[in-house]
């Protein structure tokens, strides 16, 4: 098995995390800014695989499983919420709904 | 029968309060016995005490009974004590005596006042502090009752408390004595910081111990307590609110304006004398505060119309007369006087009361006369007190007191011809200004009608004092040689081509000289006083001593406008300006945040994204 140097895989995961959040503060619909969270939480995981990888620790892929999990339930959660908000404002725009404005 | 001395000043402060708990609810004659009853026991005890004082001396001629230790902080331990030797003994016997009769008076006088137990309340409670100021072993406790006599004094004069003048009568004198009050205050600080402790006789020993005479710490110390005794004595330059003071009630000018309060400057002094004789720079202020007041009110008083006004002065000149001897060295000669004066003044004020309430609350003696015959238990009395204020020779009590300060003021150890001149004049404006008095009041046609006579209650303490008025100048060797144990004697030093036959001498024509002037300006050719007051100098220095040498407007000037100005100015307080700086700040800081919390979930993303690459940067580029 060959190993991935480090610094690869880390600035993958920060392009990816990036990408992530750009998309994140570009989109605006709902179920578009749940995919970027997504795909900041993969970012995150494949960071502590790499670094886990690096010091042949299997705490990485611990916290990797962690994370799959509560991108789990966020996606539950995230994804009823958005049906919910659908049902209510007839839209996913997430600029609309700023109701909570101080 | 020492042991009863705590009763003195109990008995009255328990009735003050008594009287002060129930208001207006006890029936006048329960108020009565109660006001005047524990005064009376206060006086007889007061006798006993000094009865037994005098048939079996206590060791070292004093006697101090510890009632408990008011604090004990880090070496300052006060005490409650109370001391009694020759000195407080002679004024405690006075205020309590004095202050019996005047009560007696008052149960009469303020028969028709709404404020009846209020005034009795007040009154007695005047007495539990003087009596604590006179007996209090420490100067912590003697500062104790001196406040609470300037507190009673406040009350009493602002008793009539709806005419708006009789307020600010009252706030100026409490004003204008907290002044000395705060130099009193600082000199106490200044003498505990120095000697450790304010326990009048330790102070005196270590003071004379560790400082030798002239030392600058000594002479402040005096000049401070100094200017307590001034604030509280009316003495130049703190002397404006007496005058006013006399918008009380009759009885308290007699009592407190005028026997025993303004008195307290002359105990204070005669009680730290070992400190005085340390500092001659302020034993010589006190002869010069004295000499001029004395002139100064002397002129003062010839010239008011009220009478009650002028007798305040007349007050203020005599009380100069004691300051003189103090600052002389003549500790004894004071404290005669004060005797003296104690009787035949309360006598003078307790007469002008009864003259002012027959005649309908006449104060003006230009609009009365002729009251010989109306009133002639007053006329006998004033007669006589008046004759011992101006010093008829060789009979009164007055004259022998006056003299004796004359005399003394040129030669005792610190006296000075200049003072003895000083002394001669104020006996002639005294002889003046008493006799104008007498001959405008009793004599010639009648003036304002009388409405009213007066009562036993009234009658018997004008009786009483009219005794000792004219008696108490017998009391003169007997006295003197009581005091021997508390005060030194006079050192008498450069007689200077004088003798004390001669300086009666002088008085006593001085006396006829101011007699005879009075019956020509205001009894033979009343023409003569109103042309005097008419032509141009005459007006002008009328009116300036008339405003008692303008001293009112000068502080009107110097320190009450300025004041009012620059509170005017500062009405919007300028430390305010600080507190709304910081609530702007907090309001402008609450608009910007305010403005961030916009309700957009990208904007809040973006928030978050931004804080944590700073944070991060400020973690990793540390």
């Amino acid at each position: 098995m060959t190993e991935v140097a480090m610094t690869n895989g880390l600035l993958l995961a920060g392009i990816l995390f990036t990408l992530g959040l750009t998309s994140l503060l570009v989109r605006r619909n709902l179920i578009f800014v749940l995919m970027s969270l997504e795909v900041m939480l993969n970012a995150a995981g494949l960071a502590f695989v790499v670094a886990g990888a690096r010091w042949h620790q299997a705490d990485g892929q611990v916290m990797f499983l962690f994370i799959l999990a509560m991108a789990a339930s966020e996606v539950a959660v995230g994804l009823a919420l958005a049906v919910e908000i659908h049902r209510r404002f007839k839209s996913l725009d997430v600029d609309t709904l700023s109701n909570m404005r101080g | 029968m020492l042991e009863l001395l705590w009763l003195i000043p109990a008995l009255p402060f328990a009735s003050a309060l008594v009287l002060m708990l129930s208001g207006s609810r006890f029936p006048q004659k329960a108020a009565t016995a109660l006001g005047v009853g524990s005064i009376g026991i206060s006086a007889l005890l007061t006798l006993l005490v000094a009865a037994s004082f005098f048939i079996a001396p206590p060791a070292d001629h004093s006697y101090t009974q510890l009632l408990w230790t008011w604090l004990n902080v880090g070496g300052f331990k006060p005490d409650i004590a109370l001391r009694l030797d020759a000195l407080s003994l002679v004024m405690v016997l006075v205020v309590t005596f004095v202050g019996f009769l005047i009560h007696v008076y008052s149960a009469e006088f303020m028969m028709e006042d709404e404020g009846y137990s209020r005034f009795f309340a007040y009154m007695n409670l005047f007495v539990a502090s003087m009596i604590t100021l006179l007996l209090g072993d420490n100067l912590l406790l003697l500062m104790l009752g001196w406040e609470g006599v300037g507190l009673c004094s406040y009350l009493l004069i602002g008793f009539w408390y709806r005419e708006p003048a009789n307020g600010h009568a009252a706030r100026k004198a409490f004003v204008v004595t907290r002044v000395g009050d705060t130099l009193m205050l600082i000199g106490l600080l200044l003498l505990f910081t120095q000697l450790g402790t304010l326990q009048i006789q330790d102070l005196m020993q270590r003071a004379s111990e560790r400082w030798p005479a002239g030392s600058g710490y000594a002479v402040a110390a005096a000049l401070l307590l100094l200017g307590g005794a001034v604030g509280k004595s009316a003495q130049l330059p703190l002397q404006v609110w007496l005058p006013d003071a006399m918008a009380g009630p009759t009885p308290t000018s007699a009592l407190i304006h005028a026997a025993t309060m303004v008195t307290a400057g002359v105990y204070l002094i005669a009680r730290t004398h070992v400190l005085f004789s340390l500092a001659p720079a302020a034993q010589f202020a006190v002869a010069f505060v004295g000499a001029a007041t004395l002139l100064l009110a002397g002129f003062s008083a010839l010239t008011q119309h009220d009478i009650k006004r002028a007798l305040a002065y007349s007050t203020v000149s005599q009380i100069g007369y004691m300051f003189l001897a103090l600052g002389v060295g003549a500790w004894q000669a004071a404290l005669f006087h004060f005797f003296t004066h104690a009787f035949f003044k309360a006598l003078l004020f307790l007469c002008a009361g009864v003259i002012i309430n027959a005649l309908h609350e006449e104060h003006s003696i230009f609009k009365m006369g002729g009251l010989r015959k109306e009133l002639p238990v007053a006329f006998w009395t004033f007669l006589i007190a008046g004759c011992s204020l101006a010093g008829l020779p060789f009979l009164t009590a007055g004259f022998f007191s006056k003299d004796l300060i004359i005399w003394e003021a040129w030669s005792a150890d610190h006296g000075h011809p200049g003072f003895w001149i000083a002394g001669i004049v104020g006996a002639l404006l005294t002889s003046l200004y008493t006799f104008r008095l007498i001959f405008r009041v009793f004599f010639g046609p009648l003036g304002t009608p009388v409405t009213k006579r007066l009562g036993y209650a009234m009658t018997i303490p004008l009786a009483v004092l009219a005794l000792f008025s004219f008696g108490a100048g017998y009391l003169k060797a007997p006295l003197l040689n009581f005091l021997h144990s508390a005060l030194p004697a006079t050192m008498e030093a450069h007689a200077g081509g004088m003798t004390e036959t001669g300086s009666e001498a002088v008085a006593a024509v001085v006396f006829l000289v101011g007699l005879y002037f009075a019956y020509l300006f205001h009894l033979q050719k009343r023409s003569l006083a109103e042309a005097a007051v008419l032509n141009p100098l005459g007006s002008l220095l009328h009116r300036w001593w008339f405003a008692g040498w303008g001293f009112d407007w000068i502080y009107d000037k110097v320190f009450v406008q300025p004041f009012i100005w620059a509170a005017q100015v500062n009405k919007s307080d300028f430390i305010d300006a600080f507190y709304s700086g910081v609530a702007w700040l907090a309001d402008l800081f609450y608009r910007g945040l305010s403005r961030t919390e916009s309700g957009r979930l990208r904007w809040y993303a973006a928030g978050m994204a931004v804080g944590s690459v700073v944070f991060l940067a400020m973690v990793l580029f540390r």
